[in-house]
């Protein structure tokens, strides 16, 4: 069925008939016939940002805690060059977005006009796919092409550019049941004869690993209960990139932990030294492999992943197989179960125990003390204080990124948002906000360093203006700790503006947005601290004193291979640890 | 450590793209974003009714990164098909070139021999020039270039591969 509408109530139209609830934007000359239409409406709230940056980093957190798809509306010119470092950390994490931006009128394209900019050409490599549309007749469908796009095959982020001319003018719009897309159809079911094979490689291993990534998230809650069961069925251990947390449950006596740079010691030794890599919505990133060269040479791999190009892009592999996680995982728990095969009981029994042995190492061992908070006591306290709640962490990105991901543990899917491809500071923030609007009954904690806190500071007002009762917990050392960090290991210590001076006071910074501001600096007063913050339903800025040299450790030095980690009791002269050749990485 | 150096191939790729706006740009992008080569690359509408354009590119890279460029490609919402001529089908492959040639006396005879040897017909004349129009494989145009180089060649203007494959069916 069609009707006449303007441009702009057809956007209106097509969010409504896509069920999207929440939009989150800012607006601007290039978008008011947008904004004039919302305000004719009440199915879609509006949660107006503070900066464009952040409605995406929000839209974000949104789509990861409920996987639904993110809506951003924003201004041309400058609403629209904000947006694009959001659209990138969506591109890198696998994020589904629609993204909608005003334009100039299509007679200014190319004229230089007021807040014109080359929005497609500007975001067309920082998304999964962009359009300009220059005619009203082609609106409808373009809208509802871009949120078959943004959440069908490997998730991502879609821009539309809408000229205000557009937006005006009449047209007649059709709704989403009529659109088929003419070239894009991703495959979902893995070929069957490969799966077959994958379970075949699965019991003839002697020493297994599954290796899973956000690829199992995004495939939705199916493809981590199927993973539990395989893993359950199979007996074999489990370990998780940063963006895979939480699909597996941190409980399970076959969690291994996270791996890659700043990974466990267990998960790493075990990627190392496996015979069978079971990749699973993951991508064989540098994070994660450390040394390409060295990376778990005696393995046979299986790849499972949606996406083609991710198949032997960093690292050769032995079967892929291209599916959705949910899919595949499924077929392969039937075809355990219906195969009658099993695993060599034996030869698992070794390697379980040469895994004990390993996590025997108590690689996450730091020292504790009764004077000063320790990054890592303050995450396990305040895990302990929320692990009995309807819990979504957010961080920003640094050490406490990583303190944060080896010490919170998750038993759920999508209840952990963190910028894990683009490592965006000032991600954790809006992320929280996107996340409270989803869920406003849930806790939602943005775990923060005192440096990347400050780069999203004003969205304090968004969550004032909703009342979105968001708790930002900052692990504050002093400096961009991260950034320090290296600097010892690859500098000479030299600390080259990596000090955080002239901090704003943040119990006061709090309060002057209208929200509440503690501050914590003695370990004997966390615990009862930690309760205060969450016993308020107002935003909260948590000013958690920590220890200024505390280093992040497990960490793989740039350049080496997994075996050669350095743990956090090692007395390693850290200059000697990295490679000329590993200190030209990143 | 070091490794056996991985051997360079390189191959022709076809790609059916909706002819919409960017499409190149999209292309393009993902070969400089990537840092892939572009060795040669055309690019027409095929079919107006279907809105279909094809475009040609010669790659070279790793048998590892030839693969990543095709499924890089394949990813890409307007495109229809990727075809790595190279490997999937035997097929044919043509350039054109127009060679422009100045000289006088013996140079210009010689010129005109040699372009009757490779079949270039001269489609514009004056009493110290030719341009030549050269088809073939790449190789060939490449040669006839070189060997005009003595003869007072001027410049070269080239079309870049198209390629298809042999037999009935279609891409
Ligand atoms: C936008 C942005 N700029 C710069 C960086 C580089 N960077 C990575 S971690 C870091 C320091 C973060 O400091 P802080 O937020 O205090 O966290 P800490 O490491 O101290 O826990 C910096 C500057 C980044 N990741 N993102
Ligand atoms: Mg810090």
């Amino acid at each position: 069925m069609s009707k006449d509408m303007t441009g702009a109530e057809m956007v209106i139209q097509a969010l409504a008939d896509q069920g999207v609830e929440h939009l989150f934007g800012y607006p601007g000359g290039a978008v008011l016939p947008i904004y004039d239409a919302l305000f004719h409406q009440n199915s879609i709230e509006h949660i107006l940002v503070r900066h464009e940056q952040a409605a995406v980093h929000a839209a974000e957190g949104y789509a990861r805690s409920s996987g639904k798809v993110g809506v951003v509306l924003v201004t041309s010119g400058p609403g629209a060059t904000n947006a694009v470092t959001g659209l990138t950390d969506a591109l890198m994490d696998s994020i589904p977005l629609v993204c909608i931006t005003g334009q100039v009128p299509t007679h200014l394209i190319g004229n230089d006009a007021f807040q014109e900019c080359d929005t497609v050409g500007i975001t067309r490599p920082c998304t999964k796919h962009n359009y300009l549309v220059r005619d009203v007749k082609d609106l409808a469908r373009v809208l509802h092409e871009a949120f078959y796009v943004a959440q069908n095959g490997r998730p991502g982020p879609v821009v539309v550019d809408i000229p205000k001319d557009v937006q005006f003018a009449l047209g007649s719009y059709v709704g989403p049941e009529n659109i088929e897309h003419k070239t894009y159809k991703p495959k979902l079911r893995g070929d069957a004869d490969r799966i077959e094979a994958a379970l075949d490689m699965i019991a003839r291993a002697r020493r297994p690993i599954f290796y899973t990534g956000g690829g199992v998230i995004n495939a939705g809650p199916k493809a981590s209960s199927a993973l539990r069961d395989l893993a359950r069925l199979t007996g074999v251990p489990v370990t998780s990139t940063l963006m895979g947390l939480g699909a597996f449950p941190a409980a399970s006596r076959q969690w291994l932990g996270m791996l890659g740079m700043h990974g466990t010691y267990e998960a790493n030794m075990a990627m190392h030294g496996c015979d069978l890599m079971v990749c699973i919505g993951a991508r064989f990133d540098d994070r994660i492999t450390g040394r390409i060269d060295a990376f778990s040479p005696e393995s046979k791999k299986i790849h499972i992943d949606i996406d083609p190009s991710s198949i032997n892009k960093n690292v050769k592999v032995d079967l892929p197989i291209i599916g959705d996680c949910a899919h595949v995982l499924e077929a392969m728990v039937r075809g355990w179960r219906e195969g009658g095969r099993s695993t060599d009981g034996e030869a698992m029994d070794v390697w379980w125990r040469q895994i004990d042995r390993w996590r025997a190492r108590n690689c996450l061992a730091y020292r504790a003390s009764d004077t000063v908070i320790k990054p890592q006591y303050a995450i396990e306290r305040l895990y302990a204080a929320t692990c009995d709640k309807d819990v979504y962490i957010s961080t920003e990105v640094g050490q406490h990124q990583m303190w944060a991901a080896q010490f919170f543990r998750f038993e759920e899917p999508n209840r952990w948002l963190t910028s894990g491809g683009l490592g965006t500071m000032g991600y954790g923030l809006p992320a929280a906000i996107g996340a409270q609007i989803a869920h406003p009954d849930a806790l939602c904690v943005d775990i923060a360093g005192e440096a990347s806190i400050l780069m999203n500071m004003q969205e304090m007002s968004t969550a004032i203006q909703f009342d979105l009762p968001v708790k930002i917990f900052i692990l504050n050392n002093r400096y961009m700790g991260m950034v320090r960090q290296w600097q010892e290991l690859l500098h000479g210590g030299r600390y080259s503006h990596s000090y955080s001076e002239a901090l704003p006071d943040f119990v006061k910074l709090a309060e002057a947005y209208g929200g509440v501001g503690m501050r914590c600096d003695k370990p004997g007063d966390l615990d009862a601290a930690i309760a205060e913050m969450i016993a308020v339903k107002r935003p909260v800025i948590f000013d958690c004193i920590v220890d200024q040299q505390e280093n992040c450790f497990p960490m793989i030095p740039s350049g080496r291979a997994h075996n050669e980690m350095i743990l956090g009791d090692m007395a390693v002269d850290l200059d000697e640890a990295i490679t000329d050749e590993g200190k030209m990485l990143v | 450590m070091s490794h056996p150096p991985e051997r360079i191939e390189r191959h022709t790729l076809s790609i059916l793209v909706d002819n919409e706006p960017g499409v190149l740009a999209r292309v393009i992008g993902l070969f400089s974003g990537r840092g892939y080569n572009i060795d040669s690359l055309t690019v027409s509408e095929v079919s107006h009714e279907r809105h279909l354009s094809r475009i040609t590119i010669v790659t070279t890279g790793t048998p590892m990164v030839i693969e990543q460029i095709r499924n890089q490609l394949d990813r890409l919402v307007p495109i229809h098909r990727v075809r790595d001529l190279t490997v999937e089908a035997a097929s044919v492959e043509r350039e054109l070139a127009m060679v422009k040639v100045r000289g006088t006396g013996d140079a210009r005879s010689e010129a005109l021999r040699l372009a009757e040897a490779f079949r270039a017909r001269v489609i514009d004349a004056t009493t110290e020039s030719f341009v030549f129009e050269i088809t073939g494989k790449s190789d060939k145009i490449d040669q006839f270039a070189v060997l005009m180089v003595p003869l007072g060649l001027v410049e070269v203007s080239r079309t870049g591969v198209v390629a298809i494959s042999r037999g009935p069916e279609a891409m």
